[in-house]
């Protein structure tokens, strides 16, 4: 079968600190990928090193189409959520209204609460047509609505033949493979 | 997607503050006479070599929210993912910055000159030369830019870069505005056009070197 993300033999190390040593993963269409681990384990890591952002010190990686949620908001503060989101996808309204946010699309970006936020980052997530999903502690600052509307979305891209590796250190909503870190 | 960058990067400079360097521009402009006192022949004389100090020095105000705000917010991790390499990024700021930045200046420099008693031939050779400059110092910008983005106190170390770096593009366009006839506009040409060429590449290892 074609792997959307596999991981050979990889160390990774930052700042001259081992984060992980000969890591082997493998995430096969319709498979979802949690990885747990305590704080400053390098859960991060392993997502930006998967999305391609930071350089293994040895081994290989290969990744297919990815989109990346992370911390970082990357919306124009100063447009409206609608447009902000049109920069990097052209179909936004489906996912705008999956995750609630429909109604703030003539918000300006500045003016979301980090729940609303974290929803605008999602819904990049799920209006893009990658079939690799990275998300960074999806859960942050999403209240249980956020979390089921979240659930239901990664269900849907898993049953399209999609795939997701999440890092968090909470429980996520739906079936996953776990993968803890700092061990 | 580059042409959407570079309509979105004009876009935000035109929002956000691009009457400030001008504004500068004109202020430094201003002074020389102040410093230099109100005598026309004199002026006229150091004229052009006051406009592109003017013209440097205004180059600098803009650089701290060239790189550093989109590689804060992750929209450099976000373009790359997109498939947009960090060069070509670099690229579509560089002609953002330059759209924003340039005719601008050009229009500033009417009212410069006229403070600083030039006649219009010595006008029209700044102009000239400050038309073939002004894509040298907006890559050079963009490329200490990247260089500096997510240092401490960033502003003060792209005005240590950038100044030093330009003071070839200075000699030439100075040289050009003052006389026509010397060659130097081909050989400032030159250097912007190295300055050009050079910048995307600067920026975009410094873009990818600055991923933690």
């Amino acid at each position: 079968m074609n792997m959307l993300l596999r991981f050979e033999d990889v160390t990774l190390r930052r700042g001259g600190r081992m984060l992980f040593e000969s890591l082997d993963l493998e995430l096969a269409p319709g498979e979802a990928l949690h990885v747990g681990g305590a704080n400053g384990t390098g859960k991060s890591s392993l997502i930006r090193l998967a999305a391609g952002l930071l350089r293994q010190e040895h081994g290989k990686v290969e990744r297919a189409r990815l989109v990346l949620a992370d911390d970082a908001l990357a919306l124009d503060r100063e447009l409206p959520l609608g447009r902000a989101l049109g920069f990097w996808s052209k179909d936004t309204d489906d996912a705008m209204s999956s995750l609630g946010i429909a109604h703030l699309a003539p918000v300006p970006v500045r003016f979301l609460s980090s729940g609303q936020q974290q929803r605008a980052t999602l819904a990049r997530v799920a209006s893009s047509d990658a079939s690799l999903w990275l998300l960074d502690e999806p859960l942050n600052a999403l209240d249980a609505d956020g979390a089921n509307r979240l659930g239901e979305l990664i269900a849907r891209h898993l049953a399209g033949g999609g795939a997701v590796l999440a890092a968090s250190h909470q429980a996520l909503p739906g079936n996953w493979r776990r993968l803890e870190l700092g061990r | 997607m580059m042409r959407d960058l570079i309509a979105r990067d004009v876009r935000r400079g035109l929002t956000g503050s691009a009457w400030l360097p001008l504004a500068f521009f004109l202020l430094v402009a201003t002074l020389m006479p102040f410093a230099i006192g109100p005598d026309a022949k004199l002026l006229s004389r150091v004229g052009a070599g006051a406009l592109w100090i003017a013209a440097l020095t205004a180059a600098l105000l803009p650089i701290e929210r060239l790189i550093e705000p989109d590689r804060a917010d992750g929209v450099l991790d976000q373009l790359a993912l997109h498939g947009v390499a960090e060069e070509s990024a670099a690229i579509a700021k560089i002609v953002a910055h330059w759209l924003t930045f340039a005719p601008l200046l050009l229009i500033a420099a009417v009212p410069a000159a006229a403070l600083l008693a030039m006649d219009g031939a010595a006008l029209a050779r700044a102009e000239m030369a400050l038309a073939v400059g002004t894509p040298g110092l907006a890559s050079l910008a963009v490329a200490v830019a990247a260089v500096t983005a997510g240092l401490p106190r960033a502003g003060a170390l792209a005005g240590l870069l950038l100044l030093p770096l330009a003071v070839p593009l200075l000699i030439f366009g100075a040289a050009a505005s003052g006389d026509g006839g010397s060659g130097a506009l081909l050989l400032e040409a030159a250097i912007s056009l190295l300055l050009t060429s050079g910048a995307p590449f600067v920026a975009g290892a410094a873009i990818r070197a600055a991923r933690t």
